[in-house]
C-alpha cells in the first residue's frame, strides 16, 4: 500500500516536473516565437488578404479577390514585367558571378598564402559598407566624365562606358558591384575549404592524382553543401535589391534597373496602392519559394552530404 | 619544382591584384574627400591630394545636423543591441539546452522565416505600426529586437550553444540551480564570444539599414546617418569632394567595429558554414 502510494506521488512529481520543464521551454523561447507570430506570421496573413484588396491607407480596404495579380499579369500599362524582367536579368548574371569570384578567391586563399589574414580583411572589408555610402562611391567610380573607370579605359585607349547610365550596362555594372560586396561568402567558402579532413587529399595524391583531380573529385565535392547553401542566399539576396536602383540609378534610365523591390516601394509608398504592393510582395514569395524548391530539388543530385 | 614556383606566384598575382581591386575604392573615397573642388576634377586624376583638404569633413555638419544624425543612430544600434543580445541568446539557450516537446519543430519554422522576403512582411507592418500611431518614431526600428532579434542570429548564438558539452549545465541543474539561474550564470558567461559575433552584425546591420528608416522617420531631425547621408547627396549633387567626406563619415564607425572585432566576425562565418 505504502510502496503503491510512493509511486504514485513519484509519477505526480515526475508529470508535474515534466509539465513545468515543457513551460519553461516555451518560456525562455517566447521572444523568438512571439516574434514569428507577431512580426512574420500575422504580417504574411494580412499581407495575403491585403493582396485581393484595394487598401489605399486612406481609403478602407474592400475585397477584391485576386483583381490585383490579375491586372499585374495582363495590364499592358503595368511595369510588372519589366521589373520582374529586369530583376531575372540581374539575378542571373550577378548570383553565378558571385559564387564563382568568391568560391576562387576562397581556393586561393586557401594554398597556404602568407599574410593571409591581410587579403580576407581586403576582400571582407566592402561588405561593411553601409550600401549608401558605396552606392556614392561607386557613382563617383563610374561617373562618365570624371569618374576614375573611364579614365582608366582612356589611358588604355579603350572604349568608355556609360557605366549605370545607359540601357545596356546599367544592369551588368549593378552585378558587377555585388560582386566587390561578396567577401561575406568568399569566407563561408574558406572556412568549408578549412574543413575537409586531409585524408581524401592524401588518398588522391597515393593514386597518382594532381591537383585538378583534387579539385574535382575532393574540394567541389566536399563543398558542396556550402555552395548550395550561398546559393540559395544569394538568390534570395538577389531578388530583393533595393537601395541601389533607389539612389544610384531611380529604376532608370527608362526602367532598365527598375527593380522588383523598388517597383514594389514605389507603388507601396509613392502611390499609396497597398493592396496591389502586397499582391507584388506574394509573387515574389512565390517566385522565390519555387527557386528555392527547385535547388532544394535538384540538390539531391549535385550535393554531398557527409555521413550519408 | 618550376611548376609549384609558377603557380605561388600566378596565386599572389591574382591575389595581390583582386585585394588592391576590392580596397580601391576605398582609397578613392578617402582621396577624394580630401581634396579642393578645383583638383578634384583634374584630369588625368591625380592620385594623391595636394594640400589636403579637412574642411570638407566639416561641411556635413555645417549644411546639415549630422551631430544630431550620429547621436540617433547611436541610439538606434544600442537599443537594437540590447534587444538582441537579451532576447536571442533566451530564445538560443531554450532551443539548444532545454529539453521540450515541440523544440526542433518550433524552431525549423522559425528558422525557415529567413527566406522570407520582408517586402511579404514590410506593408502589413508598416500598417500595423501606422493603427498603432507609431510612424516617425523609433519604436517600429527598435521594438522588433526585443522579440527574438531575428531568426539568424538566434541560429547563431544556438549553434554555438550546442558545442558547449552538456555536463557543465547538467551539473548545476542536479546542484538545484534554477534554469534562469543556470543561463545567467553559466551559459551567457560561455557563450560570450558568440554574443560577440550577433553584436558585430547586428550593430553593421542596423547602422547600415537604409529602408525600415526611410519607411518609418519622416522628421528630418529623426533621420538616422545613412538617410541624412542620402539626403545630403540631394543637396550636393555634383560635390563629390564633400559627398566622399560625408559618406566615409558614415562609414568610420562600421571599420571601427570591425578592426575590434575582426578575429570574432571569422569565428562567427565559420559558425555559419557548420549548417550548410
Amino acid at each position: 500500500m505504502s510502496n503503491k502510494t510512493t509511486a504514485n506521488v513519484k509519477s505526480y512529481t515526475g508529470r508535474k516536473k515534466r509539465l513545468f520543464d515543457e513551460l519553461s521551454g516555451w518560456l525562455f523561447a517566447s521572444p523568438a516565437i512571439l516574434g514569428f507570430l507577431i512580426f512574420i506570421l500575422g504580417p504574411m496573413i494580412a499581407s495575403l488578404y491585403l493582396s485581393m484588396t484595394d487598401y489605399t491607407i486612406v481609403v478602407k480596404p474592400n475585397f477584391i479577390g485576386f483583381r490585383n495579380y490579375v491586372e499585374l499579369f495582363t495590364s499592358s500599362t503595368s511595369l510588372f514585367f519589366q521589373a520582374l524582367k529586369v530583376t531575372a536579368y540581374y539575378v542571373a548574371l550577378s548570383v553565378p558571378m558571385q559564387i564563382i569570384f568568391s568560391y576562387s578567391i576562397a581556393l586561393l586563399l586557401h594554398q597556404r598564402v602568407k599574410c593571409l589574414s591581410f587579403f580576407r580583411t581586403a576582400f571582407y572589408l566592402p561588405t561593411i559598407v553601409p550600401l549608401v555610402a558605396s552606392s556614392m562611391v561607386w557613382m563617383w567610380l563610374l561617373n562618365p566624365d570624371l569618374g576614375f573607370l573611364n579614365e582608366i579605359l582612356r589611358a588604355l585607349n579603350l572604349p568608355t562606358s556609360q557605366w549605370i547610365y545607359a540601357q545596356e550596362t546599367v544592369i551588368p555594372t549593378l552585378a558587377l558591384m555585388s560582386v566587390w560586396s561578396s567577401g561575406g561568402a568568399m569566407l563561408i567558402f574558406l572556412a568549408a575549404l578549412q574543413d575537409i579532413p586531409n585524408v581524401y587529399y592524401e588518398a588522391i595524391y597515393i593514386d597518382g592524382g594532381n591537383s585538378i583531380d583534387k579539385l574535382r573529385y575532393v574540394t567541389i565535392p566536399m563543398t558542396t553543401p556550402t555552395i548550395f547553401f550561398n546559393l540559395v542566399m544569394g538568390l534570395i539576396n538577389g531578388f530583393q535589391v533595393f537601395v541601389q536602383p533607389y539612389i544610384m540609378t531611380e529604376g532608370g534610365p527608362k526602367n532598365s534597373s527598375l527593380m522588383y523591390v523598388f517597383y514594389l516601394y514605389r507603388e507601396a509608398f509613392t502611390h499609396q496602392n497597398m493592396g496591389n504592393a502586397c499582391a507584388i510582395a506574394w509573387i515574389l514569395f512565390i517566385i522565390i519559394m519555387a527557386f528555392t524548391a527547385l535547388i532544394f530539388k535538384t540538390s539531391q543530385n549535385w550535393v554531398y552530404y557527409e555521413g550519408e | 619544382m618550376i611548376r609549384a614556383k609558377i603557380s605561388k606566384v600566378l596565386i599572389y598575382t591574382v591575389l595581390i591584384l583582386g585585394s588592391l581591386a576590392s580596397i580601391f575604392p576605398f582609397f578613392w573615397l578617402i582621396r577624394s574627400s580630401l581634396m579642393s573642388t578645383a583638383q578634384i576634377f583634374q584630369l588625368p586624376p591625380i592620385w594623391i591630394p595636394k594640400p589636403f583638404i579637412f574642411s570638407n569633413y566639416l561641411e556635413p555638419f555645417k549644411i546639415l545636423p549630422f551631430a544630431k544624425y550620429y547621436i540617433n543612430s547611436a541610439v538606434i544600434v544600442s537599443s537594437v543591441l540590447v534587444g538582441v543580445l537579451i532576447s536571442s541568446s533566451l530564445s538560443a539557450y531554450s532551443f539548444a539546452r532545454l529539453k521540450w516537446k515541440w523544440r526542433d519543430r518550433v524552431f525549423y519554422i522559425i528558422l525557415s522565416s529567413m527566406m522570407l522576403p520582408y517586402a511579404v512582411t514590410m506593408i502589413p507592418t508598416f500598417i500595423g505600426w501606422n493603427a498603432l500611431g507609431l510612424v516617425n518614431t523609433y519604436s517600429p526600428l527598435i521594438i522588433p529586437a526585443y522579440f527574438g532579434g531575428g531568426a539568424f542570429n538566434v541560429f547563431l548564438v544556438r549553434q554555438f550553444l550546442l558545442s558547449i558539452p552538456k555536463e557543465l549545465d547538467e551539473a548545476a541543474y542536479i546542484d538545484g540551480a534554477s534554469k534562469l539561474k543556470i543561463f545567467i550564470k553559466i551559459i551567457l558567461p560561455l557563450s560570450k564570444s558568440a554574443l560577440i559575433v550577433v553584436g558585430i552584425f547586428t550593430f553593421v546591420n542596423t547602422w547600415n539599414d537604409f529602408l525600415a528608416p526611410l519607411i518609418y522617420l519622416n522628421s528630418e531631425h529623426r533621420f538616422t546617418l545613412a538617410l541624412g547621408l542620402f539626403q545630403f547627396r540631394g543637396m550636393y549633387s555634383a560635390q563629390w569632394n564633400v559627398l566622399m567626406a560625408a559618406s566615409t563619415l558614415v562609414l568610420l564607425p562600421n571599420i571601427i567595429v570591425f578592426i575590434i572585432g575582426q578575429k570574432y566576425i571569422l569565428q562567427g562565418i565559420a559558425l555559419t558554414g557548420i549548417k550548410a
